[in-house]
């Protein structure tokens, strides 16, 4: 009795002045526990950063904040009251606003029109009042103090004013508490300092704001609080001021690397170079990317999401236009001016968006596997063998175990994990020396993902050399056998052996060695 | 529920396999609207009659042929009543000006492969819309053969030039063995080669294709070319049929290759369809016209009606889709 009553005591004083509070939030997923009993609080004029790896389940607890996704578990307090989100749109009557990564602004609308969309202010007559518009974006842009051309489409600001363009919208929805998703990731320096002094102004207003960042020195810079998680898990919260750089790396990394990992030859095959690259620059301005890969290794291209890998990759292969670079390929200088020209010369991608890049959804499985390389099945010169075709993409099936009905099964109908497997099937199918797999295990169950590494291994045994973009640290510290280190465009870290860890990758990647 | 059927018989599985098939839905309606027209038209099912909806049809359906290889790609081929026409007015026109029939043939079938390749540049390397290209190609090419013919038509054409309208190939008239023929090379094409399979993973995701190594600039490219020769050979047989070059000839005629290309299951937006569901959709079209005309249907309400069909036929296949997926 005394503890239950202490128990609702302590409970009230907690949530006393707390802008927002969370209780006890979790969230599953099909197979996985996204959120698992996180807790958190915010005070008004207080900027919370919110750290992970990716996968940690920051966006996912921000997505619940706003009422696009729903907790199974755990409630939520807005000035002490308890709420209950039924879609976005009731989190924004309780004053919470959200900056996505990806804006949602449209892009032939000008700024007022874009903050007012859908809720736009009627004239006498029933029409649009555009003056009411201009006058409160205008009033609120003021006391922000942000100058931007709020009357041209908001395509043509700069993506800084794009991004302030969605704060004044959420601030004209009475927004008090913001989340900032990686706000500064599109930035660059000088129009992120734009945002923080915006940020600080907010902050003078008493909005709070979760900010969420993976450059440690943007958070030391803006933040007064931060708190860790990690695969689902709450780890800490502290001040700002009584945190270090490595404290922070090791709670955001300090897991045991899961053994669903191939065992890593014993030494790094270094004796032939297959592909060199040199001074790639993608535009004319651009920081030249030069790196090698050597015969049968597994090299990782490791960085936060934005920091040009695949990006690189794919100027690389000629998919997009490159400003200039060197390709040597088995002592060869190549040009690979367009993905046809590559697979030509052996080199392949299984692209990133596995569903929009790297698959005919409506086809069969054996229509992707053999899409791009029919020529090996032609009787008459002419025409394609269907008994031949089917006898390869069966062994291929097989070979990459596609878990699938049969080879005519449609791909769209099949796991993620077995998508991916089709793709390898694919390249597979031709006689590819480089095999470049971007994000290969992304949306993808563990036991498919065991599957995938080892797959790949099995390629590099038999002498085809992998690029693997990922964004999982384990994952690439787990599989590669050199590491590249890319930030904000360039690769600066080159790692090897001992060296592939968490911390030292984070450090590199963060901008922090 | 308990499974208490009977055993299927072998018939019925045959069905029930056929009935997956894309072809199935096209065939189903095109049967169905001949039989409609056998019961009431007493002159429709006759030798004459027939032969006359081979040869009325064999111009939309040869049309239709390039039209489906534009849509396999998710791409439009709008030019194409307008490059038959253009190509037509010059075949007839070289000839009445003394040159040899062959080589006039071969000329207004190279040019209309020529314009439907410069279709397929501006869409493939100028990443240009198909559908404004060719609507730009449809004005253009009707425009160039109304300058052409000062807007009359080329007569006083040699008589052996009426073959391939009028003639007939053993018995079968030649505008119904030109379609079958082309017809049969589309079908091996698109199901037999590479570069047919290339025209469907093209359609059915650019960028994957793309990605994975196809030559997409140059199998749209080529796509477009087939379809300005399809054209061509329309033009051909009409101009024959009509033993004049007629630059008015063929308008609208892509919205009926259209409605072909769809009725015989074909997806707007590629990578869905089949030659033989293309065939069927514009014999389909052609009973049609030719049934509702036999029982005396104002041609107004025609109209009317073959739009009606259009639509309930395609919300079939749509409804067939879903249950799929």
């Amino acid at each position: 009795m005394l503890s239950a009553l202490c128990g609702e005591f302590i409970k009230q004083g907690v949530t006393m002045g707390k802008l927002l509070e969370l209780q006890g939030i979790s969230k599953s997923f099909p197979g996985v526990k996204a959120l698992d009993n996180i807790s958190l609080s915010l005070e008004p004029g207080e900027i919370h950063a919110l750290l992970g790896e990716n996968g940690a389940g920051k966006s996912t607890l921000m997505k619940i904040l706003c009422g696009i996704y729903s907790n199974d578990e755990g409630k939520i307090f807005v000035k002490e009251k308890e709420v209950k989100f039924d879609g976005y749109k009731d989190a924004i009557e309780a004053g919470i606003g959200i900056i996505f990564q990806e804006f949602s602004l449209i892009p032939y609308l000008n700024a007022y029109e874009n903050i007012f969309l859908n809720r736009e202010p009627k004239n006498g007559l029933g029409l649009i009042d555009f003056n009411k518009m201009k006058e409160e974006t205008l009033k609120i842009l003021e006391k922000l103090n942000i100058k931007i051309n709020i009357d041209c489409p908001v395509n043509e600001l700069s993506v800084a004013e794009q991004q302030f363009v969605e704060i004044v919208k959420a601030l004209s929805l009475n927004a008090e508490i913001l989340v900032l998703d990686e706000p500064t990731a599109t930035l660059t320096p000088r129009e992120a300092d734009r945002l923080f002094n915006i940020m600080r102004d907010l902050k003078a207003n008493g909005v709070g704001m979760f900010f969420i960042s993976h450059h440690l020195e943007e958070i030391y810079q803006i933040c007064d609080t931060i708190s860790v998680l990690r695969d689902g898990q709450y780890i800490g919260t502290m001040p700002v001021k009584d945190s270090n750089v490595d404290q922070l790396v090791e709670m955001m990394v300090g897991r045991k690397v899961e053994n669903t990992y191939p065992k890593k030859p014993e030494k790094v095959p270094h004796d032939e170079v297959v592909l060199e690259v040199k001074d790639l620059k993608r535009t004319k301005d651009f920081h030249p990317n030069s790196f090698k890969l050597y015969k049968g290794e597994i090299l990782g291209f490791a960085g936060l999401v934005g920091s040009g890998r695949t990006e690189l990759a794919r100027a690389l292969i000629g998919a997009d236009p490159c400003y200039s670079k060197t390709v040597i390929l088995d002592g060869k200088e190549e040009k690979l001016k367009s993905p046809d020209e590559s697979l030509a010369k052996g080199i392949g991608i299984l692209p990133e968006d596995r569903k929009a890049e790297g698959l005919i959804l409506s086809f069969s499985v054996k229509n992707n596997i053999s899409m791009n390389n029919y020529s090996k099945w032609l009787k008459n010169k002419f025409f394609i063998s269907d008994a031949m075709e089917t006898a390869t993409v069966k062994d291929i099936v097989k070979k990459v175990r596609v878990k699938t009905p049969s080879e005519n099964t449609t791909v769209g109908n099949l796991s993620g994990g077995n998508q991916q497997k089709v793709v390898i099937g694919r390249w597979l199918n031709n006689d590819c020396k480089v095999l470049i797999f971007d994000e290969p295990t992304r949306g993808i169950d563990v036991g498919a993902k065991a599957e995938i590494y080892e797959l790949m291994r099995q390629l590099t045994q038999r002498g085809i050399s992998i690029i693997m973009i990922s964004s999982e640290l384990p994952e690439v510290i787990g599989v590669c056998d050199r590491v590249e280190v890319f930030r904000e465009g360039a690769i600066v870290a080159d790692l090897e052996g001992e060296d592939i860890n968490s911390n030292t990758i984070m450090l590199y990647m963060t901008g922090n060695k | 529920m308990t499974n208490n059927a009977a055993p299927k018989s072998a018939l019925a599985d045959t069905f029930a396999r056929f009935s997956r098939q894309p072809v199935f839905y096209p065939l189903i309606g095109f049967l169905l609207v001949f039989i409609i027209m056998t019961v009431v038209s007493d002159s429709f099912l006759t030798y004459n009659n027939l032969s006359n909806i081979g040869r009325q049809v064999s111009i939309n359906a040869i049309i239709a042929v390039g039209m489906t290889f534009a849509i396999l790609t998710g791409g439009i081929d709008l030019g194409v009543g307008s490059v038959m026409a253009l190509s037509g007015t010059i075949m007839a026109g070289l000839m009445v000006s003394g040159i040899p029939m062959p080589v006039a043939i071969i000329l207004g079938l190279l040019l209309g492969t020529f314009l439907g390749g410069l279709n397929g540049f501006m869409i493939a390397y100028g990443k240009m819309p198909a559908f404004i290209v060719t609507l730009a190609m449809m004005t253009i090419a009707r425009g160039l053969a109304l300058i052409y013919t000062g807007g009359y038509p080329i007569a006083g054409l040699d008589n052996a030039f009426s073959f391939f309208g009028r003639g007939n190939v053993l018995g079968i008239e030649t505008p119904i063995v030109i379609t079958i023929l082309v017809y049969a090379i589309a079908y091996v094409v698109l199901t037999r080669t590479p570069f047919g399979r290339h025209v469907y993973a093209t359609g059915g995701n650019y960028e994957a294709s793309r990605l994975s190594g196809i030559k997409v600039s140059k199998i749209l490219f080529l796509v477009y070319a087939i379809s300005g020769f399809t054209s061509a050979l329309a033009g051909l047989i009409i101009s024959s049929r009509l033993m004049s070059g007629q630059p008015n000839a063929g308008v609208a005629f892509e919205l009926d290759a259209i409605a072909a290309v769809v009725l015989g299951g074909a997806a707007m937006n590629g990578g869905k369809g089949t030659i033989i569901g293309t065939l069927m959709g514009a014999l389909l079209l052609g009973v049609l016209n030719n049934g509702l005309n036999l029982i005396g249907i104002n041609p107004y309400v025609q109209n009317v009606i073959k739009g009606i069909i259009i639509l309930i036929a395609i919300y079939v296949g749509s409804e067939k889709k879903k249950a799929r997926s």
